[in-house]
């Protein structure tokens, strides 16, 4: 799956990474907790959060994400998009709940970063 | 690469504006020396966990890495409360971070079991009322 397919899927506006969009989303990952998305996920995942401060970006491009898409419609300030495009961190925006965003991209075959195993 | 590379990053007590820039400044070092992935992104975790723990926990602190062809080692020093349970501190999920903290997405308490699994071996010392040390080691060559 590409961030393309991610952004029809998630009806998500691009808020940076228009020309990134041909990324490869290796796998998904959804959490509001920072450290709990260091723990579990790995390279290439898609971090789907409803945090929306810096730290999140950082924390993106510190384990090399292939993105983040922000649930529920919450909107980052400015700085965030700046510092996306800073650091070359595709960002989306999509209006649907974490359940439903997480729901539908498996659906459409994304799996998460253990396969699906329990910890 | 010379013998030993040390890096020093100030960190001052509730600066998340600022976090992850210490660890990012590990990061892209560690890449320009050549580092494999993998003891990059190791440490780069471990740098932003120990940074992370100032900022909530501490008044200010310092990340250091030392990076010699065999190892990075990440040591954090911290003026700070100390950990008064240094057992509980360690356990998954405890954290003493306040909501509004926690609102923020940190202090999910998986701070340390994120060291430990990253790192090949990890010391933690705390004084109550003085400060907390922690220095992991990440050696080169284990996977």
């Amino acid at each position: 799956m590409y961030l393309r397919d991610v952004q029809r899927i998630l009806k998500a506006e691009v808020l940076w990474g228009e020309d990134l969009l041909d990324r490869e989303v290796v796998a998904g990952f959804g959490c509001d907790l920072i450290s709990d998305s260091l723990f579990f996920a790995t390279p290439g995942t898609l971090l789907l959060t409803g945090l929306t401060h810096p730290q999140v970006v950082r924390a993106a491009e510190l384990m090399e994400f292939c993105g983040v898409v922000f649930v529920r419609g919450k909107r980052p300030g400015d700085g965030v998009v700046d510092l996306a495009r800073e650091r070359e961190m595709p960002l989306l925006l999509t209006g649907y709940l974490m359940f439903d965003s997480c729901g539908l991209l498996y659906e459409a075959g994304l799996r998460g970063c253990r396969a699906g195993e329990p910890r | 690469m010379a013998e030993e590379l040390v890096l020093e990053f100030e960190v001052g007590g509730l600066d998340f504006a600022a976090v992850g820039e210490a660890s990012g400044g590990v990061k892209r070092a560690l890449q320009q020396v050549g580092m494999g992935a993998s003891v990059v992104r190791r440490a780069a975790v471990c740098a932003f966990e120990v940074e992370t723990n100032i900022v909530i926990h501490a008044t200010r602190g310092v990340v250091r890495a030392r990076i010699s062809p065999e190892r990075v080692v990440v040591e954090a020093e911290d003026e700070g409360p100390g950990i008064r349970d240094l057992e509980l501190a360690m356990r998954e999920g405890y954290s003493t971070a306040p909501a509004y903290i926690r609102e923020m997405g940190f202090g999910a308490g998986m701070g340390f079991a994120n060291m430990r699994r990253c790192s090949d071996s990890m010391e933690v010392s705390s004084e109550v009322g003085k400060g907390t040390r922690v220095r992991l080691v990440i050696e080169v060559g284990k996977p």
